[in-house]
């Protein structure tokens, strides 16, 4: 559908500045895509100090002596989960349909959960290790990089519960179904971060 | 999706199609998981040549990526998807300038720094 095929009573093409202003759905999506898109970008610059630090290790332990890929695994299939889960929650609220939208969503906050666990969990064991983000170079670029990560899924989480007390409190007003769709789109984009993460990160140490 | 939406162009998420459907979600997801364990084997097997695994490496997450956009983000380039696909093409074009221009200037940096003998007898 383009804009020509749009006309208007008299049978004319309306051109297209004289379609009034785009509907609001379409402006937030616009604006959250770009807000994404810049987001995206800090984590490049973050992306961009590991790959340059990564190998200052400081006589300290390097990467492959710390990762623990299984539990990386884990991470990466409850994320992956999550944002399958949050598709199907976020159809559930464009169809208005309240059970669904609970049970998927819910979905969504648990696997959120319990990737932020394995996370939690890794980054104290390193600290017990003595490999905490003063001990090198590699391991302060390490940790803000993935815990800057890490800070989105929690901001995200944060978000997902107000989400599910607007949902109980307004219902699907449209104001609320935009939010739900904002979140959504905030959920899949950490996802594509986490692929770079465990790429670069994790299956990239040698 | 009403004709005037679709006539502005959509943002990123809307499908032109009147429903959603979980088909694409459960799609991607497929695609994804075999993707993923691909790198996660592609990683940690000895039946690839050792210097090459970083570059498959590379292009199963950009393909991965790839995938995430086209079917969770629904971002195609149709003509009501112009808006959304030229940002991320632009964003795409930073993201890379930002990476790959840090990690040239710091080995070139790294390269032209004279070793630590001829800088002590430098400052003699």
């Amino acid at each position: 559908m383009t804009s020509a095929e749009l006309v208007g009573g008299d049978g004319h093409a309306v051109p297209f500045s004289e379609q009034g202003p785009a509907p609001k759905q379409v402006v937030v999506g616009y604006g959250f895509w770009l807000f994404l898109l810049s987001d995206i970008i800090i984590f490049a610059a973050l992306f961009a100090a590991y790959a340059v630090l990564s190998g200052a290790v400081a006589g300290g332990p390097s990467g492959p002596e710390l990762f623990d890929r299984q539990r990386v695994f884990t991470e990466t299939m409850c994320l992956l989960a999550s944002s399958v889960t949050c598709g199907f929650g976020s159809i559930a609220v464009q169809r208005r349909n309240q059970a669904l939208a609970y049970f998927w969503m819910t979905a969504t906050l648990v696997l959120g959960a319990l990737f932020l666990k394995q996370e939690v969990a890794e980054f104290s064991a390193m600290v017990a290790l003595g490999a905490g983000p003063s001990r090198s170079a590699f391991l302060s670029a390490f940790y803000t990089l993935v815990g800057t990560h890490g800070m989105h899924v929690t901001v995200g989480l944060a978000w997902l519960i107000v989400m599910l007390a607007q949902l109980a409190t307004l219902g699907f007003q449209p104001m609320v179904q935009r939010r739900f769709f904002c979140f959504a789109l905030f959920w899949h984009a950490l996802d594509i971060v986490w692929i770079g993460v465990f790429t670069i990160v994790y299956l990239g140490a040698h | 999706m009403s004709e005037h939406l679709a006539a502005q162009g959509s943002g990123p998420g809307i499908t032109t199609s009147r429903h959603a459907s979980p088909r694409s979600y459960i799609i991607g997801y497929a695609v994804a998981l075999i993707l993923t364990f691909a790198s996660f084997a592609a990683a940690s097997t000895h039946l690839i040549y050792g210097p090459s695994v970083p570059i498959l490496l590379g292009v199963l997450a950009i393909a991965q990526m790839g995938v995430h956009l086209v079917f969770f983000f629904h971002i195609s380039s149709a003509p009501d998807q112009t808006n959304n696909f030229l940002s991320l093409a632009f964003g795409i074009l930073i993201v890379g300038l930002t990476v790959f221009g840090s990690m040239i200037i710091m080995a070139n940096l790294n390269h032209m720094m004279p070793s630590m003998e001829k800088l002590i007898d430098m400052q003699r």
